[in-house]
Protein backbone atom coordinates (compact mmCIF):
# COMPACT_ATOMS: atom_id res chain seq x y z
CA UNK A 1 0.00 0.00 0.00
CA UNK A 2 1.03 3.61 -0.37
CA UNK A 3 2.66 5.47 2.48
CA UNK A 4 0.85 8.42 3.98
CA UNK A 5 2.31 11.34 2.06
CA UNK A 6 3.39 14.55 3.71
CA UNK A 7 2.38 16.74 0.80
CA UNK A 8 4.69 18.03 -1.91
CA UNK A 9 3.47 21.49 -2.84
CA UNK A 10 3.85 24.61 -0.77
CA UNK A 11 1.58 25.88 2.02
CA UNK A 12 -0.54 22.80 2.40
CA UNK A 13 -3.53 22.72 4.62
CA UNK A 14 -5.51 19.80 3.24
CA UNK A 15 -9.02 19.01 4.41
CA UNK A 16 -10.48 19.50 7.87
CA UNK A 17 -13.92 19.19 9.37
CA UNK A 18 -15.37 22.51 10.43
CA UNK A 19 -16.29 22.18 14.08
CA UNK A 20 -19.63 23.95 13.99
CA UNK A 21 -20.98 23.47 10.47
CA UNK A 22 -19.60 19.87 10.28
CA UNK A 23 -18.71 20.59 6.69
CA UNK A 24 -15.44 19.41 5.25
CA UNK A 25 -13.41 22.39 4.19
CA UNK A 26 -10.21 23.14 2.29
CA UNK A 27 -8.53 26.18 0.78
CA UNK A 28 -6.72 25.93 -2.51
CA UNK A 29 -4.62 28.45 -4.38
CA UNK A 30 -5.90 29.20 -7.87
CA UNK A 31 -3.01 27.14 -9.20
CA UNK A 32 -3.91 24.12 -7.06
CA UNK A 33 -7.61 24.33 -7.92
CA UNK A 34 -6.78 24.64 -11.62
CA UNK A 35 -4.47 21.62 -11.38
CA UNK A 36 -7.17 19.54 -9.68
CA UNK A 37 -9.68 20.55 -12.32
CA UNK A 38 -7.26 19.61 -15.06
CA UNK A 39 -6.59 16.17 -13.54
CA UNK A 40 -10.31 15.52 -13.01
CA UNK A 41 -11.09 16.62 -16.59
CA UNK A 42 -8.49 14.26 -17.99
CA UNK A 43 -9.99 11.41 -16.01
CA UNK A 44 -13.49 12.20 -17.32
CA UNK A 45 -12.16 12.26 -20.87
CA UNK A 46 -10.37 8.94 -20.45
CA UNK A 47 -13.45 7.31 -18.91
CA UNK A 48 -15.70 8.50 -21.72
CA UNK A 49 -13.36 8.17 -24.66
CA UNK A 50 -12.23 4.60 -24.98
CA UNK A 51 -15.26 3.03 -26.54
CA UNK A 52 -16.95 0.32 -24.56
CA UNK A 53 -16.85 -2.19 -27.38
CA UNK A 54 -17.88 -5.83 -27.31
CA UNK A 55 -15.08 -8.28 -27.93
CA UNK A 56 -14.56 -9.19 -31.57
CA UNK A 57 -14.22 -12.96 -31.25
CA UNK A 58 -17.91 -13.70 -30.94
CA UNK A 59 -20.49 -14.73 -33.46
CA UNK A 60 -21.30 -11.72 -35.72
CA UNK A 61 -25.02 -11.83 -34.98
CA UNK A 62 -24.41 -12.23 -31.27
CA UNK A 63 -21.98 -9.30 -31.40
CA UNK A 64 -24.55 -7.13 -33.12
CA UNK A 65 -27.17 -7.89 -30.50
CA UNK A 66 -24.68 -7.38 -27.68
CA UNK A 67 -24.66 -3.70 -26.86
CA UNK A 68 -25.13 -3.96 -23.13
CA UNK A 69 -21.54 -3.43 -22.04
CA UNK A 70 -17.89 -4.23 -22.63
CA UNK A 71 -16.67 -7.78 -22.08
CA UNK A 72 -12.92 -7.48 -22.63
CA UNK A 73 -10.36 -5.84 -20.34
CA UNK A 74 -9.68 -2.23 -21.43
CA UNK A 75 -6.49 -1.73 -23.45
CA UNK A 76 -5.42 1.38 -21.60
CA UNK A 77 -3.48 0.32 -18.48
CA UNK A 78 -5.17 3.02 -16.38
CA UNK A 79 -8.62 1.73 -17.32
CA UNK A 80 -7.47 -1.86 -16.78
CA UNK A 81 -6.51 -0.87 -13.23
CA UNK A 82 -9.74 1.05 -12.60
CA UNK A 83 -11.80 -1.90 -13.87
CA UNK A 84 -9.88 -5.00 -12.79
CA UNK A 85 -10.81 -8.51 -13.88
CA UNK A 86 -13.10 -9.91 -11.18
CA UNK A 87 -12.59 -13.60 -12.02
CA UNK A 88 -8.88 -14.10 -12.73
CA UNK A 89 -9.31 -17.81 -13.57
CA UNK A 90 -12.60 -17.78 -15.44
CA UNK A 91 -12.65 -15.75 -18.65
CA UNK A 92 -16.32 -16.30 -19.35
CA UNK A 93 -17.47 -15.23 -15.89
CA UNK A 94 -15.03 -12.30 -16.03
CA UNK A 95 -16.57 -11.11 -19.32
CA UNK A 96 -20.09 -11.40 -17.95
CA UNK A 97 -19.17 -9.51 -14.77
CA UNK A 98 -17.54 -6.78 -16.83
CA UNK A 99 -20.54 -6.52 -19.12
CA UNK A 100 -22.86 -5.94 -16.18
CA UNK A 101 -20.63 -3.66 -14.10
CA UNK A 102 -18.16 -1.68 -16.17
CA UNK A 103 -20.63 0.80 -17.67
CA UNK A 104 -22.00 1.75 -14.27
CA UNK A 105 -18.51 1.95 -12.76
CA UNK A 106 -17.36 4.24 -15.57
CA UNK A 107 -20.38 6.51 -15.08
CA UNK A 108 -19.88 6.63 -11.31
CA UNK A 109 -16.19 7.49 -11.57
CA UNK A 110 -16.83 10.13 -14.23
CA UNK A 111 -19.63 11.66 -12.12
CA UNK A 112 -17.32 11.86 -9.07
CA UNK A 113 -14.63 13.63 -11.12
CA UNK A 114 -17.27 16.03 -12.48
CA UNK A 115 -18.29 16.77 -8.88
CA UNK A 116 -14.75 18.02 -8.20
CA UNK A 117 -14.81 20.24 -11.29
CA UNK A 118 -18.28 21.63 -10.51
CA UNK A 119 -17.48 22.32 -6.86
CA UNK A 120 -14.29 24.21 -7.75
CA UNK A 121 -16.06 26.29 -10.39
CA UNK A 122 -18.98 27.06 -8.08
CA UNK A 123 -16.39 28.17 -5.51
CA UNK A 124 -15.09 30.74 -8.00
CA UNK A 125 -12.50 29.02 -10.17
CA UNK A 126 -12.66 30.84 -13.54
CA UNK A 127 -12.41 29.08 -16.91
CA UNK A 128 -8.98 30.61 -17.44
CA UNK A 129 -6.74 31.26 -14.49
CA UNK A 130 -5.41 34.81 -14.80
CA UNK A 131 -5.59 36.54 -11.45
CA UNK A 132 -2.65 36.13 -9.04
CA UNK A 133 -3.43 35.45 -5.42
CA UNK A 134 -6.81 33.85 -6.13
CA UNK A 135 -7.92 31.51 -3.34
CA UNK A 136 -10.62 28.88 -3.75
CA UNK A 137 -12.36 27.85 -0.53
CA UNK A 138 -14.45 24.71 -0.76
CA UNK A 139 -17.02 23.53 1.79
CA UNK A 140 -18.24 20.00 1.17
CA UNK A 141 -21.18 18.22 2.71
CA UNK A 142 -20.48 14.60 3.54
CA UNK A 143 -21.75 12.93 0.33
CA UNK A 144 -19.79 15.44 -1.78
CA UNK A 145 -16.67 14.83 0.32
CA UNK A 146 -17.09 11.07 -0.26
CA UNK A 147 -17.26 11.73 -4.03
CA UNK A 148 -14.06 13.78 -3.83
CA UNK A 149 -12.37 11.06 -1.77
CA UNK A 150 -13.32 8.34 -4.26
CA UNK A 151 -12.18 10.45 -7.17
CA UNK A 152 -8.84 11.18 -5.47
CA UNK A 153 -8.35 7.40 -5.45
CA UNK A 154 -9.05 7.18 -9.18
CA UNK A 155 -6.73 10.12 -9.91
CA UNK A 156 -3.95 8.56 -7.85
CA UNK A 157 -4.43 5.18 -9.53
CA UNK A 158 -4.26 6.89 -12.93
CA UNK A 159 -1.11 8.88 -12.07
CA UNK A 160 0.53 5.86 -10.42
CA UNK A 161 -0.16 3.67 -13.45
CA UNK A 162 1.35 6.25 -15.81
CA UNK A 163 4.35 6.76 -13.49
CA UNK A 164 4.69 2.99 -12.87
CA UNK A 165 4.74 3.48 -9.11
CA UNK A 166 5.83 0.39 -7.15
CA UNK A 167 6.04 -0.52 -3.49
CA UNK A 168 9.29 0.69 -1.93
CA UNK A 169 10.38 2.96 -4.79
CA UNK A 170 10.59 6.14 -2.68
CA UNK A 171 14.40 6.36 -3.04
CA UNK A 172 14.12 6.27 -6.81
CA UNK A 173 11.67 9.18 -6.88
CA UNK A 174 13.73 11.15 -4.36
CA UNK A 175 16.85 10.65 -6.52
CA UNK A 176 15.36 12.28 -9.63
CA UNK A 177 16.47 15.86 -10.33
CA UNK A 178 13.76 18.45 -9.67
CA UNK A 179 13.56 19.44 -13.33
CA UNK A 180 12.74 15.89 -14.43
CA UNK A 181 9.09 15.92 -15.57
CA UNK A 182 8.53 12.56 -13.87
CA UNK A 183 9.67 14.11 -10.60
CA UNK A 184 7.14 16.90 -11.04
CA UNK A 185 4.38 14.43 -11.87
CA UNK A 186 5.37 12.42 -8.80
CA UNK A 187 5.07 15.57 -6.65
CA UNK A 188 1.50 15.98 -7.92
CA UNK A 189 0.78 12.33 -7.16
CA UNK A 190 2.05 12.85 -3.61
CA UNK A 191 0.00 16.00 -3.25
CA UNK A 192 -3.25 14.27 -4.26
CA UNK A 193 -2.30 11.55 -1.77
CA UNK A 194 -1.94 14.19 0.92
CA UNK A 195 -5.36 15.60 0.05
CA UNK A 196 -6.81 12.11 0.22
CA UNK A 197 -5.17 11.34 3.57
CA UNK A 198 -6.66 14.48 5.06
CA UNK A 199 -10.14 13.98 3.57
CA UNK A 200 -10.22 10.39 4.91
CA UNK A 201 -9.21 11.80 8.29
CA UNK A 202 -11.96 14.43 8.16
CA UNK A 203 -14.57 11.83 7.15
CA UNK A 204 -13.50 9.30 9.77
CA UNK A 205 -14.24 11.63 12.66
CA UNK B 1 -22.73 -17.96 -16.49
CA UNK B 2 -21.78 -21.48 -15.54
CA UNK B 3 -23.04 -23.41 -12.59
CA UNK B 4 -25.55 -22.91 -9.90
CA UNK B 5 -26.15 -19.19 -9.94
CA UNK B 6 -27.10 -18.55 -13.55
CA UNK B 7 -30.72 -17.84 -12.80
CA UNK B 8 -30.12 -14.78 -10.66
CA UNK B 9 -27.34 -13.31 -12.75
CA UNK B 10 -29.74 -10.98 -14.47
CA UNK B 11 -30.12 -9.09 -11.20
CA UNK B 12 -26.70 -7.55 -11.93
CA UNK B 13 -27.99 -5.94 -15.08
CA UNK B 14 -28.37 -2.19 -14.71
CA UNK B 15 -28.50 -1.40 -18.37
CA UNK B 16 -31.63 -3.03 -19.66
CA UNK B 17 -29.89 -5.81 -21.54
CA UNK B 18 -32.01 -7.60 -24.06
CA UNK B 19 -32.74 -11.09 -22.88
CA UNK B 20 -35.04 -13.64 -24.38
CA UNK B 21 -37.72 -15.10 -22.13
CA UNK B 22 -36.52 -18.33 -20.58
CA UNK B 23 -37.92 -21.40 -22.25
CA UNK B 24 -40.09 -23.38 -19.90
CA UNK B 25 -38.32 -26.71 -19.75
CA UNK B 26 -39.12 -27.81 -16.25
CA UNK B 27 -42.24 -28.47 -14.27
CA UNK B 28 -43.05 -25.73 -11.78
CA UNK B 29 -42.32 -27.99 -8.81
CA UNK B 30 -38.91 -28.91 -10.14
CA UNK B 31 -38.18 -25.29 -10.89
CA UNK B 32 -39.04 -24.36 -7.36
CA UNK B 33 -36.47 -26.86 -6.14
CA UNK B 34 -33.84 -24.95 -8.05
CA UNK B 35 -34.42 -21.50 -6.57
CA UNK B 36 -30.91 -20.05 -6.77
CA UNK B 37 -30.81 -18.79 -3.18
CA UNK B 38 -31.41 -22.28 -1.91
CA UNK B 39 -28.80 -23.69 -4.23
CA UNK B 40 -26.34 -21.09 -2.97
CA UNK B 41 -26.94 -22.22 0.60
CA UNK B 42 -25.83 -25.75 -0.06
CA UNK B 43 -23.08 -24.87 -2.53
CA UNK B 44 -19.52 -23.99 -1.66
CA UNK B 45 -19.39 -20.42 -0.38
CA UNK B 46 -17.59 -17.74 -2.35
CA UNK B 47 -15.08 -15.22 -1.08
CA UNK B 48 -14.12 -11.65 -1.96
CA UNK B 49 -10.37 -11.09 -2.00
CA UNK B 50 -8.74 -7.65 -1.84
CA UNK B 51 -5.19 -7.51 -3.22
CA UNK B 52 -2.39 -5.20 -2.22
CA UNK B 53 -1.43 -2.35 -4.52
CA UNK B 54 1.28 0.30 -4.13
CA UNK B 55 -1.18 3.19 -4.29
CA UNK B 56 -4.11 2.96 -1.90
CA UNK B 57 -3.50 4.45 1.52
CA UNK B 58 -3.80 2.34 4.66
CA UNK B 59 -6.22 4.85 6.19
CA UNK B 60 -8.40 4.75 3.09
CA UNK B 61 -8.50 0.95 2.86
CA UNK B 62 -9.50 0.80 6.54
CA UNK B 63 -12.19 3.42 5.92
CA UNK B 64 -13.59 1.40 2.99
CA UNK B 65 -13.74 -1.85 5.01
CA UNK B 66 -15.53 -0.04 7.85
CA UNK B 67 -17.93 1.80 5.60
CA UNK B 68 -18.87 -0.87 3.07
CA UNK B 69 -18.83 -3.98 5.27
CA UNK B 70 -19.77 -2.26 8.53
CA UNK B 71 -16.76 -3.81 10.26
CA UNK B 72 -15.52 -2.38 13.55
CA UNK B 73 -12.34 -0.34 13.21
CA UNK B 74 -10.25 -3.10 14.80
CA UNK B 75 -11.42 -5.74 12.31
CA UNK B 76 -11.08 -3.34 9.38
CA UNK B 77 -7.50 -2.55 10.42
CA UNK B 78 -6.65 -6.24 10.82
CA UNK B 79 -7.89 -7.01 7.29
CA UNK B 80 -6.08 -3.96 5.92
CA UNK B 81 -2.82 -5.15 7.52
CA UNK B 82 -3.32 -8.60 5.97
CA UNK B 83 -3.65 -7.00 2.56
CA UNK B 84 -0.59 -4.86 3.23
CA UNK B 85 1.65 -7.60 4.63
CA UNK B 86 0.41 -10.81 2.97
CA UNK B 87 -0.52 -9.22 -0.36
CA UNK B 88 -4.17 -10.26 -0.09
CA UNK B 89 -6.98 -10.85 2.35
CA UNK B 90 -10.38 -12.51 2.28
CA UNK B 91 -12.65 -9.63 3.27
CA UNK B 92 -16.07 -11.25 2.94
CA UNK B 93 -17.73 -14.65 2.45
CA UNK B 94 -21.16 -15.51 1.10
CA UNK B 95 -23.12 -16.43 -1.99
CA UNK B 96 -21.73 -15.74 -5.43
CA UNK B 97 -24.20 -12.90 -5.95
CA UNK B 98 -23.25 -11.26 -2.66
CA UNK B 99 -19.57 -11.52 -3.51
CA UNK B 100 -20.16 -10.00 -6.94
CA UNK B 101 -21.82 -7.04 -5.25
CA UNK B 102 -18.89 -6.70 -2.84
CA UNK B 103 -16.34 -6.88 -5.66
CA UNK B 104 -18.28 -4.27 -7.62
CA UNK B 105 -18.34 -2.01 -4.56
CA UNK B 106 -14.58 -2.46 -4.04
CA UNK B 107 -14.00 -1.47 -7.67
CA UNK B 108 -16.17 1.61 -7.10
CA UNK B 109 -13.76 2.50 -4.28
CA UNK B 110 -10.72 1.78 -6.47
CA UNK B 111 -9.58 -1.30 -4.57
CA UNK B 112 -8.32 -4.29 -6.53
CA UNK B 113 -10.76 -7.09 -5.69
CA UNK B 114 -11.60 -10.50 -7.14
CA UNK B 115 -13.96 -13.31 -6.21
CA UNK B 116 -13.61 -17.08 -6.21
CA UNK B 117 -14.96 -20.18 -4.54
CA UNK B 118 -13.77 -20.63 -0.98
CA UNK B 119 -10.88 -23.10 -0.68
Amino acid sequence: MGDAPEGGLSRLSGFARHRRSKRIIANFTGFEADLLRSLASQLVELLRNEAAVPRDDQDPFEAMMDFSGPTAEPEDPVLARLFPTAYPNDDEAASEFRRFTEGGLRDGKAAAAVTIIDTLEEAGLPDQLSEDGLMIDVELDEPTAVSWMRSFTDLRLALATRLEIEDGDEDYWASLPDEDPRSQAHDIYEWVGYLQETIVGALSR
Amino acid sequence: MPGESGGTRVAMCHHGAVSAPSPVEVEPDTEKDLVPDEVALVATPWVTIVWNDPVNLMSYVTYVFQTHFGYAKKKAEKLMMEVHEDGRSVVSTGSREEMERDVQAMHEYGLWATLQKAD
